[in-house]
């Protein structure tokens, strides 16, 4: 038999051989029994020095493609056996995707806060300053800054917690507006405002009555502000809090402290207008007052009412809370039964 | 108030439903409660015509009878009513009609005895038992003789009409009445409207003879009586008991409806006394004298305020003036001589008598808003010639006046530029003056300038601002423009402060709390609980609505353990609460409370809830100081925060609440509730804590800064050590800093045992130290000869004996 057909025949076995290996140990004792230095291979190669001259590169070459052939399959089979052995350890690992992932602590913010947020973010980014003011106000700049003097109708003492004469528990966070009116610089700028806060007022809890709620109030003063400019600074809050396709449509009202005064009802979002039992079927549904500030209010803050004037806005984001999200208590944001809290966790 | 639709449409030529009326009545003048038709919902009630009577044989009050319903037949129906009688008119609700609440009625036995149908009371119908006239509360309502069996009763009772409930703002009482709401309807509608002038026919003799009137004309500007004679007292003619029904009030007699018709039509109300009564010729209007009492015709006592305006004749007073009438001079059927009253009552005393005396009435609620004062005498004439048709009266010559004080009209002056600058608007002049015409207003125009002059009977119109809101609600809200403020720009942002709430909030959110807003006024007895400002005194309102909220918080844990405690009885177990807000400290000898934020938390239970792969942890204090740490990191306060025990907060666990310090300022604590404060609060374990938010706002703080991050290897070295239960961690981590060398990075304890394998009185701690130079690869010696240093500190210093 030629060194050649011994080659060949090599190759043939070898191959199979590595076929039908079964596992990495096979492979390797393949690989020791046919490459190694005392391997039939290295055998073939010492046999060439018998050969003639010109016979031995051809059959050196020969003998390296072997060998490559070889190693190659070898390699091979290897990698092959060596991804059956990872795919069954991986198979056992598998798990019931289906289970539950592992709780992880996390807080929300409250409904009300979200809405306040909101709120301050939409002003905030029309320019207007964010001020908190004292809970505990003088009677001065909760009512009679506002033009509500003592004796008049609409300040009934029963409804206000006082604390003396003098100093009660703010019913409206409007003070705030007083308070900055008279220190704001006309020169430096028109004045845009909102303050957010808790407001109290002598009530006795119900599912519609909170005697601690919060409100929003807006203040702007410049010498060129319109009704028309209250009118559009509504819309785009209610098309924040409600969604652009609401309407916004405004309604004679009485408050002391804007002339005209007015209240502003949305499209009932629960029909969208056609008239339901949210809206007692009117297709609105009252959510804010609001006017042009009443030439006295400006007057008792030291502003001229022949040269500035502007609009105020209150909203409670109580009442947006319930209607947007249909809470039937006012209590429940008080009372913070956790599971009342976690129910407003949507931010996408 | 509720107006009737039918009664607007005699005046004004409307082609609209009582429902757009109603929402165009909302849209430019006050709002509406409900528009309803008080007959919507029922169906076959008809007239029924009496023809026998008989005694059931099985009951001792049903009647067996025999009813004409318009059929070929008589209909058999059972009533139990005891004024039922041969020959009345009544109400007969057939078989398969509805009556009120969606009742339907079918034809059924009752005793054994068939019955097609039922004979109906008003308040079956739907009418309110205020309403309905006495003599038919407790029976069948008898209908007048001519009505036509079988004929639907809704038109004899008024009601097909429907009724428009008008919510007035407190400055438009002109509203509360058929003719103000007219004088508005005019304008908005741009149609003329001609009210009713009355003319009163005089017959008797001068009523100067005959009554003398006392008026304290600061009390009463106007005050006028008429008087009328030989009245025949009788129930009102069926229309006007619809007038007073549909508007909510109960028809009385002839003399009474027609006062509050006229009430009801001039917005003035009026009261009418039995002449006969008065001891005297002589009326007094004056306030009420200490110790006088006065019986009102609800049949209440008052004792009577020397601020309350009465009306008295020689003897006593006979009236709460502007509230109600007093029930000595009542009319009564023996009433022959009537004597009604129109004026005009100071608004302020009226509102204080009607609060004082719970006497909320219909009169009392015009005076406090202001009447007509232009149409006082109008008002009392209209009533006097009703009396004459209605009731038989002669009307005496002439009026009695205790006073006469008109105002002047307000005479206001505007300018088209000023309308259009603050509507925003471009209207004409022709446009603005038209719409101040319809409302009845005297427009003068030179220019760009209106002299506007308005009439006595709007009485909340004073100033151009006033003018406005007339303008602009006539020509329309919805035609305003749609715009946003133009003008200077100005700079929307948050100050630092609220930047550090959002934060603060974000942060603790982040750390698996929940905010919570719990409420600011408490009991006097929590107000004082875990208190950090010892020297504060309790902030008391002055009329509490109940003792749960009586007093500010003076901290902000015992809200958050109500919260907790409402939780609890929910079985709601795992709570992780925070709060921010105000806790109110007073100085002694002030009136007002400084006010301070604050930040607290609270958790009870678990504050990650176990699982199926997860065991459950109840919360204890290392878990909440993790949080208040983290929370504190993220705050970035310049300065170290360091824990102190504190032994002596009586509502906390003495051995495991801590002060919390930033550079050695105190700015709350934290810890664990003491368990008998727990029991109080009927909760579980809780740890809470309470932090000056205010301190943390105006501490300095840390920037932001980028910090090499070094290529070089750390080393690490791990030392564990006994030593007394004394020494605390703290002591042990700030010798290892102080001592530990240059290359000394960080500290980190990693295990605690004082288990039994240690000695009684003993503890081990095991900490790893971390060392590393920035700039180069630290060399093991280095290390070695570092933490040798260390550990014979530890030795010698804490008496630590290293493992």
């Amino acid at each position: 038999m030629s060194l050649k057909d011994k080659l060949t025949e090599l190759r043939q076995k070898g191959l199979t051989d590595i076929q039908q290996s079964g596992d990495l140990k096979d492979v390797n004792q393949i690989r020791v029994s046919l490459l190694g230095k005392k391997g039939p291979i290295t055998e073939v190669l010492r046999g060439m020095r018998d050969l003639d001259a010109s016979e031995r590169p051809k059959v050196g070459a020969f003998a390296n493609e072997v060998r490559d052939d070889l190693t190659n399959a070898l390699a091979k089979r290897r990698e092959e056996l060596e991804n059956a052995v990872l795919n069954a350890r991986l198979a056992k690992e598998t798990l019931d995707v289906t289970l539950p992932g592992t709780p992880v602590a996390k807080g929300e913010p409250h409904v009300i806060q979200q809405i306040i947020d909101q709120i301050e973010d939409l002003f905030l980014g029309m320019g207007y300053q964010v001020l908190s003011g004292p809970e505990v106000e003088e009677d001065k700049y909760n009512f009679e800054m506002m033009n509500l003097p003592k004796n008049h109708p609409a300040r009934d003492m029963q409804d206000t917690f006082y604390i003396t004469k003098e100093i009660l528990m703010r019913t409206q966070t409007s003070p705030m507006q007083a308070r900055t009116l008279e220190k704001h610089d006309f020169s430096q700028g028109p004045l845009k405002m909102i303050s957010p806060g808790v407001v109290y007022r002598r009530d006795t809890d119900d599912p519609t009555h909170s005697h601690q709620f919060h409100q929003v109030e807006g203040l702007v003063i410049d010498k060129h502000v319109t009704m028309a400019d209250l009118k559009g600074t509504l819309q785009v809050l209610a098309h924040e809090l409600f969604g652009d396709k609401f309407d916004v449509r405004l309604r004679p009202s009485y408050f002391p402290f804007t002339e005209p005064s007015v209240e502003a009802d949305i499209t009932c979002f629960n029909c969208g207008g056609k008239g339901c039992n949210v809206c007692k079927n009117t297709g609105w549904i009252e959510v804010l007052g609001a006017g042009m500030v009443h030439p006295n209010v400006l007057k008792m803050a030291g502003v001229d009412p022949d040269v500035y004037g502007g609009f105020a806005f209150g909203v409670g984001p109580d009442r947006f809370a319930m209607l947007k999200y249909g809470v039937d208590d006012i209590r429940n944001f008080y009372l913070n039964d956790v599971r009342f809290l976690t129910q407003f966790t949507k931010k996408g | 108030m509720k107006i009737s639709y039918n009664w607007i449409k005699e005046y004004l030529n409307l082609d609209v439903s009582a429902v757009d009326l109603a929402e165009k009545i909302e849209r430019t003048s006050v709002e509406v409660d409900s528009v309803v038709t008080p007959s919507d919902g029922l169906k076959k009630i008809v007239v029924g015509h009496v023809l026998s009577v008989k005694a059931h044989p099985d009951s001792d009050h049903l009647h067996i009878c025999e009813i004409d319903v318009g059929d070929d037949a008589p209909s058999q129906i059972v009533c139990g009513a005891p004024n039922i009688a041969e020959g009345q008119n009544v109400i007969v609700a057939l078989p398969g009609s509805r009556i009120a609440d969606n009742v339907k009625i079918k034809r059924s036995k009752m005793r054994g005895v068939e019955s097609d149908g039922m004979v109906c009371a008003l308040q079956e119908i739907g009418f309110p038992e205020e309403v309905v006239p006495k003599d038919y509360v407790d029976g069948i309502y008898v209908l007048p003789a001519d009505a036509q069996p079988g004929a639907p009763v809704f038109d004899l009772l008024g009601m097909n009409d429907s009724l428009i409930d008008l919510d007035v703002t407190p400055n438009r009482g002109d509203m509360l009445s058929l003719n103000g709401t007219l004088r508005d309807l005019a304008a908005i509608y741009d149609q003329p409207v001609t009210l009713d002038t009355p003319h009163v026919t005089e017959a008797g003799d001068a009523i100067d003879t005959q009554l003398s009137l006392h008026v304290d004309d600061s009390l009463s500007p106007q005050y006028r009586m008429r008087l009328v004679r030989d009245i025949k007292i009788a129930p009102s003619p069926m229309w006007l008991q619809i007038h007073l029904w549909n508007a909510g009030l109960r028809p009385i007699n002839n003399v009474v409806d027609i006062t509050n018709y006229i009430m009801l039509k001039y917005g003035q109300p009026l009261h009418a006394f039995d002449y006969g009564k008065f001891s005297g010729q002589d009326v007094y209007v004056r306030t009420a004298q200490a110790g006088e009492t006065l019986t009102t015709l609800d049949e209440n006592d008052h004792e009577l305020d020397p601020s309350d305006i009465v009306i008295a004749d020689s003897q006593a007073p006979i009236a709460l003036a502007g509230v109600m009438g007093g029930l000595s001079t009542a009319i009564s059927d023996q009433t022959v001589t009537v004597a009604i009253e129109a004026a005009v009552f100071e608004h302020d005393h009226i509102r204080k008598a009607a609060q004082r005396h719970h006497l909320h009435t219909d009169a009392s609620q015009r005076f406090e808003r202001g009447v007509n004062q232009a149409g006082v005498q109008d008002a009392l004439d209209a009533a006097a010639q009703m009396l004459t048709e209605l009731a038989a009266g002669t009307v005496q010559t002439g009026t009695a006046v205790g006073s006469n004080h008109q105002p002047e009209p307000a005479v206001i002056p505007l300018t088209l530029t000023h309308v259009n600058a603050v509507l925003g608007t471009e209207l004409t002049m022709d446009q603005v003056s038209h719409i101040l015409e319809t409302l009845g207003f005297t427009v003068k125009v030179t220019g760009d300038d209106l002299t506007v002059t308005v009439p006595i009977r709007r009485n909340d119109i004073h100033i151009p601002a006033d003018l406005l809101e007339e303008i602009a609600r006539i020509y329309g809200y919805d035609n305003l423009p749609v715009t946003l403020p133009t003008g200077r720009m100005t700079q929307g942002r948050l100050t630092p402060a609220q930047r550090l709430m959002r934060a603060t909030r974000k942060s603790l959110e982040g750390l698996g709390l929940n905010q919570a807003i719990s409420y600011a006024l408490t009991t006097e007895d929590k107000a004082k609980m875990f208190l950090t400002h010892p020297d504060s005194q309790v902030t008391k309102l002055a009329w509490p609505m109940s003792v749960d909220h009586a007093v500010l918080r003076m901290n902000m844990v015992t809200g958050l353990l109500d919260d907790i405690a409402y939780n609890t009885a929910r079985k709601v177990k795992d709570v992780a609460l925070y709060e921010q807000g105000r806790v109110f400290y007073r100085q002694d000898g002030q009136d007002r409370p400084a006010e301070e934020e604050h930040i607290a938390g609270a958790i009870t239970g678990q504050l990650v809830p176990a699982a199926w792969n997860q065991p459950a942890q109840d919360v204890d204090f290392y878990q909440l100081k993790g949080i208040v740490a983290a929370y504190l990191q993220d705050m970035a306060v310049k300065g170290d925060v360091t824990y102190e025990p504190n032994t002596e907060m009586p509502e906390m666990h003495p051995g495991r609440t801590a002060d919390i310090l930033i550079h050695g300022h105190k700015i709350g604590f934290m810890g664990q509730v003491h368990p008998t404060i727990a029991k109080r609060f009927k909760i579980g374990a809780t740890y809470v804590f309470d932090l000056n938010l205010q301190a943390i706002i105006d501490m300095p703080k840390q920037e932001n800064q980028y910090d090499v991050i070094s290529r070089y290897p750390a080393i690490t070295r791990d030392i564990a050590m006994l030593v007394d239960d004394a020494v605390t961690n703290d002591q042990v981590v700030a010798l290892i800093e102080r001592r530990g060398g240059a290359y000394l990075q960080s500290v980190k304890l990693f295990d605690v045992y004082d288990g039994v394998k240690v000695p009684k009185g003993k503890k081990s701690l095991a900490y790893t130290l971390t060392y590393q130079d920035k700039h180069a690869t630290l060399v093991d010696d280095a290390v070695t000869q570092a933490f040798e240093k260390v550990t014979k500190r530890l030795q010698d210093e804490l008496g630590a004996e290293i493992r």
